[in-house]
């Protein structure tokens, strides 16, 4: 099995005194696609604000390529190689398409190797090419979606983050997400996915991890988990 | 028609250096949503580092006496010694009075300005008493006519310099890194925080900038007018914010243009003849000066409280 690169050991994190997450015990190895599921308001988000130093857990540890993450900055954060898309995408809506790709590349220096990952951006997402010029903050949910993508690969992670891309988009763009996904993937990128469609997750995961209140109460592979019974109840909707 | 085109030339001398200081105003504005009331006293502070410099290290007295090159180092090196001086007071400020308070309820910052603002004009009153203060002449001053129009030396210095920083700062936000910094950290701080950003770091050089291009304006200030006062930066402070409101608070081009205009306004109010008014409303224009540059802010505010050029974009989640 390869190595560990992302680790949550026992992580609490609260919300004043409200605690969220209750003793996360999770971790992401290179080339996996792992997925973390969960109803609204489980702590799928909180558990990646927790990562990416946004909110700060109280208790645990957290380590990346066997660093620990859990007492840095954001902006330090995503320097050691880790990115993420964040929930509602988060494009800067005032900037353009080009300029938004630029400042997914912003710890980076090497300008010539910045335009050639711009122009393999392109080439995985088409639509962002035809927009570069136009101002984010109009393009359809679909094209800001991918644009978040875009974005996050211009800083060339190791690691991919994803908190619920899917949200907000039709069957089809959803498909398309998924797919690029799994293409970012086969690029070296190892992927943190964070997700309600528990379906379309499963179907392209390696491993999954459930999360129900705070807690994990189920980790196993994405093909046990889309057998298990819970899950089949609680999140694809079967019986 | 010749009275009106000398109320325009000044009119455009005085607003430039409200469009400096409106600069600031709206720069730190975008990026923290405070309105930073202290600015205007930065703004004084580099009268006060300008004076300082022309009489106590440049001995300055009489200026026709002085070489041309010595001249133009006098005036380079204080003008630099104003926007260093202002830039590393505003940093200062940032750091001591508003960054403790980010996360705070706004109201917290917007008092902690005000005491700054306080603070700093005691501290100036202190240093050049309560009185205004003149300075020397930092130019011969030279009198140009273009056809009826009288314009001198100072005038165009004030607009060269004023069209230098507002030209380098719109370049600087627009193409450059740290201009892209700054403003992904007004759209969504922590989405720039994700892309690597430093954000306490984009916040301070804000500050920085803003600040510095007050201390510019201090400088120029002093040159065209020959004299500050340790409250000057209140006064002229409300004249810039209005400029900002005006132009579109966050808005760089709105607050240059809202500079502009205020000061034509405030200059063009003056053809408001000296003469009895009914209601026994004071006459002369430069009473009304004041009134109608604030009718103005709150107009502005009760029709289109986002200015001149600022835009709520649709901003689709």
């Amino acid at each position: 099995m390869n190595e560990v690169m992302l680790q949550l050991e026992h992580v609490d994190t609260f919300y004043g005194p409200i605690q969220v997450l209750h003793d996360i015990n999770l971790e992401v190895r290179r080339g996996e696609i792992v997925c973390l599921l969960g109803a609204n308001a489980a702590g799928k988000t909180t558990t990646m604000k927790t990562i990416f130093g946004l909110v700060r857990p109280r208790r645990g540890r957290i380590t990346f390529d066997g660093q620990r993450i859990d007492n840095r900055p954001a902006s330090d954060i995503v320097r050691l190689g880790l990115a993420l898309v964040p929930e509602a995408r988060r494009i800067f809506p005032r900037m353009t398409v080009l300029e938004n790709l630029q400042m997914g590349a912003y710890t980076r220096t090497n300008k010539a190797e910045i335009e050639q990952d711009l122009d393999h951006v392109c080439q995985i997402f088409p639509r962002i090419k035809e927009r570069l010029k136009q101002i984010a903050g109009t393009l359809s949910g679909g094209e800001q979606q991918m644009l978040a993508m875009a974005r996050a690969l211009m800083s060339r992670p190791r690691m991919m983050c994803m908190d619920e891309p899917s949200m907000g988009l039709s069957p089809l763009l959803v498909e398309t997400v998924f797919e690029t996904i799994v293409r970012i993937r086969s690029e070296g990128v190892t992927i943190f996915l964070v997700e309600q469609n528990a379906s379309m997750a499963l179907s392209l995961a390696d491993r999954g991890y459930v999360l129900q209140t705070g807690k994990i109460v189920l980790s196993d592979t994405a093909a046990n988990l889309l057998q298990n019974d819970l899950v089949r109840q609680a999140y694809l909707g079967g019986s | 028609m010749t009275l009106f085109l000398q109320l325009i030339v000044e009119g455009l001398v005085i607003g430039s250096i409200y469009s400096l200081v409106a600069l600031g105003y709206t720069m730190v504005y975008g990026i923290i949503e405070l309105i930073n009331f202290a600015h205007g006293d930065i703004f004084m502070m580099g009268t006060l580092v300008s004076l300082f410099m022309v009489t106590n290290v440049f001995h300055l007295t009489d200026v026709s006496k002085m070489s041309l090159g010595g001249m133009l180092v006098m005036l380079i090196v204080t003008c630099l010694a104003s926007i260093v001086i202002c830039a590393l007071l505003g940093v200062l400020i940032e750091r001591i009075a508003y960054r403790p308070l980010r996360n705070a309820p706004r109201l917290a910052p917007l008092i902690s300005a005000i005491g700054v603002s306080l603070a700093l004009e005691d501290i100036a009153k202190a240093i050049i008493g309560p009185n205004p203060v003149a300075a020397p002449y930092l130019v011969p001053l030279v009198h140009y006519s273009i056809g009826s129009v009288d314009i001198t030396n100072t005038d165009i210095i004030v607009l060269v310099v004023a069209l230098v920083l507002m030209v380098g700062l719109q370049w600087l936000v627009t193409s450059t890194r740290i201009g892209r910094a700054m403003r992904a950290v007004a759209q969504d701080r922590e989405a720039a925080a994700l892309m690597g950003v430093n954000v306490d770091r984009v916040i301070a050089i804000t500050f920085l900038i803003g600040a510095g291009i007050a201390g510019a304006g201090g400088f120029v200030f002093l040159l065209s007018t020959n004299n500050t006062v340790f409250n000057i930066g209140f006064e002229l402070g409300l004249f810039a914010f209005t400029a900002a409101v005006l132009g579109g608070i966050g808005n760089l081009v709105g607050a240059m243009l809202g500079g502009l205009v205020i000061g034509l306004i405030r200059a063009l109010v003056t053809y408001i003849p000296d003469r009895d008014l009914p209601f026994g409303l004071p006459h002369g224009g430069v009473a009304w000066q004041d009134a109608v540059v604030f009718a103005i802010l709150i107009l502005i505010l009760v029709f289109r409280p986002t200015g001149l050029l600022g835009q709520q974009l649709a901003e689709k989640v």
